[in-house]
């Protein structure tokens, strides 16, 4: 008995909030940590429509589901590949800060 | 007021003040813990949203795997660099007019929209219906090829780990 607008406010503050960790982190581990906290922000919208679809059109819809699976895949290569990238970056400069990595090459 | 909002409103109010937390921590380490209990707080939306497999694909996905990953970023590239100075930029009031502004265009948008203020009724045990989605993942006539392209995604994303994290013995990195 939550109305869905509760959901979509909650979403949208953690968007926010993940928005702003990302753009002001030095770090580039948190600017990463900001990127999920947003796609989490996303997954509860797409579940919380789910779930408004399902009631609204009375029999078990799947289209829901397979895009927040969709999303959840998505984020988990999006964060294995940014992490080894940080690493390797950090080898070569021994700096995890986004500003300090200006080489292009390695 | 019932149970179920009640529950909501202190998950939702933790999670948001961890997801602060997250903002706001001096070290990237913190922020990291902070993050675990804000994915811990999301996972139980998802259940109090009856989508139960995503509930526990959370926990398990974001807290067992991206979390720890996250973890082991921070260990392994901890700087002299890290722990002096500012840990957010001087233009961080910037990013939180931008991040202020998308949240109230969101909330203008979305007050304009009728279903705002459905009731969120609880559905019947079948609605997530795991098996007939199970089969329809498979089904070539429904989502058998976004199936297989986030197959292949993971797949060219553990070998891109892999070989970036790779040290290779003789060259520099």
């Amino acid at each position: 008995m939550i109305p869905l607008g509760w959901y979509l406010i909650f979403a949208a503050a953690l968007f926010a909030v993940g928005l702003f960790t990302a753009l002001t982190r030095k770090n580039a581990i948190g600017i990463l940590i900001g990127v999920e906290m947003m796609l989490n922000a996303v997954i509860v919208n797409l579940l919380a429509f789910w779930h408004y679809w399902v009631q609204q059109a009375g029999v078990p819809q799947l289209d829901g589901l397979t895009f927040a699976a969709i999303v959840f895949v998505v984020a988990a290569a999006e964060t294995s590949v940014g992490l080894a990238l940080i690493i390797s970056a950090y080898r070569r400069l021994h700096t995890a800060v986004a500003n300090d990595m200006d080489l292009l090459k390695g | 007021m019932n149970a179920l909002q009640i529950i909501f409103l202190v998950v939702a109010a933790v999670t948001l003040a961890s997801a602060g937390f997250v903002a706001g921590a001096r070290r990237t380490m913190h922020a990291a813990l902070w993050l675990v209990l804000t994915l811990l707080g999301v996972a139980i939306l998802l259940a109090t949203l009856q989508a139960g497999f995503f509930a526990v694909v959370q926990v398990l996905v974001y807290i067992g795997a991206i979390a720890i990953l996250i973890l082991f970023a921070v260990m392994l590239t901890r700087g002299l660099t890290e722990e002096q100075g500012a840990v957010h930029h001087r233009w961080w009031w910037l990013a939180a007019l931008a991040a202020g502004g998308v949240f109230a265009v969101a909330l203008v948008i979305l007050n304009r929209w009728p279903g705002f203020q459905v009731l969120l009724e609880e559905l019947p045990r079948e609605a997530e219906a795991m098996t007939d989605w199970g089969l329809a993942l498979v089904d070539p006539m429904r989502y058998l090829i976004p199936f297989e392209v986030a197959s292949v995604l993971l797949l060219a994303a553990m070998v891109a780990a892999i070989y970036l994290a790779m040290s290779r013995p003789g060259g520099q990195s």
